[in-house]
């Protein structure tokens, strides 16, 4: 690969504080504008900039895809765990209620989970889908 | 656990299951999953039945948010009559697609990407059953874009390339169809402030003069009408069910539509409201199309070599007449529409088995290779006499029973021009379904080529199991009909709101 020094340096720069941006978005989302589905993108974003600058292999070698397909699943269990705790608390599903003592918390602390396993998932798989098509050259 | 929480585990179960089996490594495991998912929303979904029938229907409030700001899930009749038929169809599906991961190895789905497949499954069903029971239609539209991303993942694991054309024509039409339906949500919700089912039919007939809401409307049914294959908008339909594999193809013919169709009468019938979808001129509409659709893709499928894409034509000509069935507008039409649904499922799934057992021993699918199996797959090839029957309308077999209840609405409305067109189905069915028990049977193999094994055909038993409950239910539900019939006939007063 030709080694393009802006590219790099700029990239290098950029990374850290476009990950750090989808940590906000996903940690203030029940405050502010945002949320898991934005924060997912975002933090995969950056991610994808670093495959597209140092290549896929060095991606997946510290991420191999089987982790992204766990962690893909894991959100989803995240997601649904949260409703089906709350059942197993005697409420409805997602009722975040009692999830703490008083129902405010309770609805900080569901929302947070949620959004957490949201956010996960869309990372993950935004990251498999990429991974799956720029794997794509050594077998055609 | 209380009915509610039956009816959200049924829904909650297979989307649970479905990402632990897409990581889970065996593919052996995965099936045991998904079988085991299956046979517990059958259970479910047969007690929920009972409970609908014995007590009347419930609701279930999600989050602890009360309707209409909530969202609400909600069984009656005809939701737990159709959640019992999805859930039916899986279960037998699930036991056929047991020969994937076996030992013998049926190369159909690469072992690779076989937990993937069953993922796909569990979140197709989960959606379609989310389509069934759910009370609110923005939630509706959710569900339908859970199962149709999963249908269109499963259409494209077909062996060759061109089932990846074909998933991708069916992803732009379903998705049209999708943004159709949400478009006419989005109206409606201008107009009535509500996404709750109930009250948006509360609100209904003092809106409906206004032209918002009935271009709404309009965008709803078109959308739905799409998804469904009703007859102009099919095209996608014979593709997908042609390229996809045969246990996805059997699983969608007796699920997609059905459940769409469903959505279709949910929509019109207990959302907009009778006495308003009566002063419109979608009944008449619906007797055009579905007479059209009868004729048309019956000839059609008359002209196809291929074995499955003729029988995909031919489902176009039964949603035909579900179709007319609600444009006739009365319990009966709608009755005979119903348990037309349920007949259906039985006989086109099982159809679309044997047809996957035989393509195991065949060349290709075309007409000429299946050419003298009737001497050499016995057991399979009387299934397909069975299933055969059953959608041509022998008496004695399922598909007789909704044909006949069918006409006898049609009469009813004296509407003769509609009796005639099902006789005429009916006839073109037997045209073309006969000119595969002809090759089946009376024709001797053209040449045994090299890629046909001579000996050893291939019937793994969980296929052949499957297919046979799948014939012997068209015989049972054909002969003794007190329960579909009568169940399809309250679910249809149920909705209409007529006792």
């Amino acid at each position: 690969m030709t080694d393009y020094l802006i590219l790099r340096v700029t990239a290098k720069f950029l990374i850290p504080l476009i990950l750090l941006m989808g940590l906000y978005v996903q940690f203030h989302g029940e405050l502010g504008p945002g949320g898991g589905f934005q924060a997912g993108v975002i933090f995969s974003a950056g991610l994808i900039l670093y495959a597209l600058v140092f290549g896929l292999y060095r991606l997946t070698q510290s991420i191999p895809v089987f982790v992204l397909k766990v962690l893909s699943s894991l959100g989803v269990l995240l997601f649904a765990g949260t409703g089906v705790v709350t059942m197993l608390l005697g409420g409805e599903f997602l009722n975040y209620n009692l999830l703490a003592e008083n129902a405010v918390t309770g609805q900080h602390l569901g929302i947070f989970l949620v959004e957490l396993g949201v956010g996960i998932t869309v990372a993950s798989t935004m990251l498999l889908i990429f991974a799956v098509f720029a794997d794509q050259e050594g077998h055609d | 656990m209380s009915y509610e929480t039956q009816l959200i585990v049924v829904i909650l179960l297979p989307l649970v299951v479905a990402p632990v089996c897409y990581v889970v490594p065996s593919p052996r495991v995965a099936w045991l999953l998904t079988l085991a998912t299956a046979m517990s929303c059958f259970l479910i979904a047969v007690q929920l039945l009972l409970a609908v029938l014995d007590g009347g229907g419930f609701s279930y409030h999600l989050g602890g948010w009360a309707p209409p700001v909530g969202i609400e899930y909600r069984l009656d009749v005809f939701a737990a009559f159709v959640l019992l038929v999805l859930t039916a169809i899986f279960l037998v599906c699930q036991l056929y697609a047991g020969s994937l991961t076996g030992k013998s190895g049926i190369k159909e789905i690469p072992l690779a990407i076989a937990p993937t497949f069953f993922a796909a499954t569990l979140l197709c069903i989960s959606g379609l059953m989310g389509i069934v029971v759910t009370g609110d239609v923005f939630n509706l539209f959710v569900f339908l874009e859970i199962a149709s991303l999963a249908t269109y993942a499963m259409i494209s694991l077909g062996r060759q390339r061109r089932a990846l054309t074909a998933a991708f024509q069916y992803l732009v039409l379903g998705t049209i169809g999708a943004t159709f339906f949400l478009i006419g949500v989005g109206l409606l919700y201008a107009e009535t402030g509500t996404l709750n089912m109930q009250e948006m039919s509360t609100l209904m007939p003092e809106l409906v003069d206004r032209r918002t809401t009935f271009t709404g409307m309009t965008f709803v049914i078109i959308g739905l009408a799409l998804k469904l294959a009703v007859f102009p908008l099919h095209l996608w339909l014979p593709n997908a069910y042609t390229e996809a594999p045969s246990v996805v193809t059997a699983l969608l013919a007796g699920t997609s539509t059905k459940v769409a169709f469903y959505a279709l009468v949910r929509m019109t019938v207990s959302v907009f409201g009778l006495e308003t979808i009566a002063d419109t001129p979608l009944p008449l509409i619906l007797l055009i199309v579905g007479a059209l659709a009868v004729i048309v893709t019956s000839a059609q499928a008359i002209l196809q070599v291929n074995i499955k894409r003729l029988l995909a034509y031919s489902s176009v000509a039964q949603i035909g007449y579900m179709v007319i069935g609600v444009g006739l507008l009365t319990v009966e039409g709608l009755t005979a529409g119903f348990v037309h649904l349920f007949n259906h499922a039985l006989t086109k799934t099982g159809l679309f088995m044997a047809v996957g057992i035989m393509l195991l021993n065949t060349v290709d699918a075309k007409l000429p290779s299946v050419a003298g199996l009737g001497r050499r797959m016995p057991w399979t090839s009387a299934a397909v006499v069975i299933t055969a029957f059953s959608l041509v309308g022998i008496p004695g077999t399922a598909g007789f029973i909704s044909k006949w209840a069918l006409l006898d609405a049609a009469m009813a409305q004296e509407a003769y021009f509609i009796a005639g067109v099902i006789v005429i189905g009916s006839l073109l069915a037997c045209i073309y379904l006969l000119r595969l028990l002809d090759v089946m049977y009376f024709r001797a193999p053209e040449k045994v080529s090299e890629h046909m094994p001579d000996e050893t055909l291939t019937v793994p038993f969980p296929m052949i199991t499957a297919l046979w409950v799948l014939a012997i239910a068209c015989l049972w539900f054909g002969l003794f009909t007190e329960h579909s019939l009568s169940v399809a006939k309250l679910a249809a007063t149920n909705i209409m709101g007529v006792q």
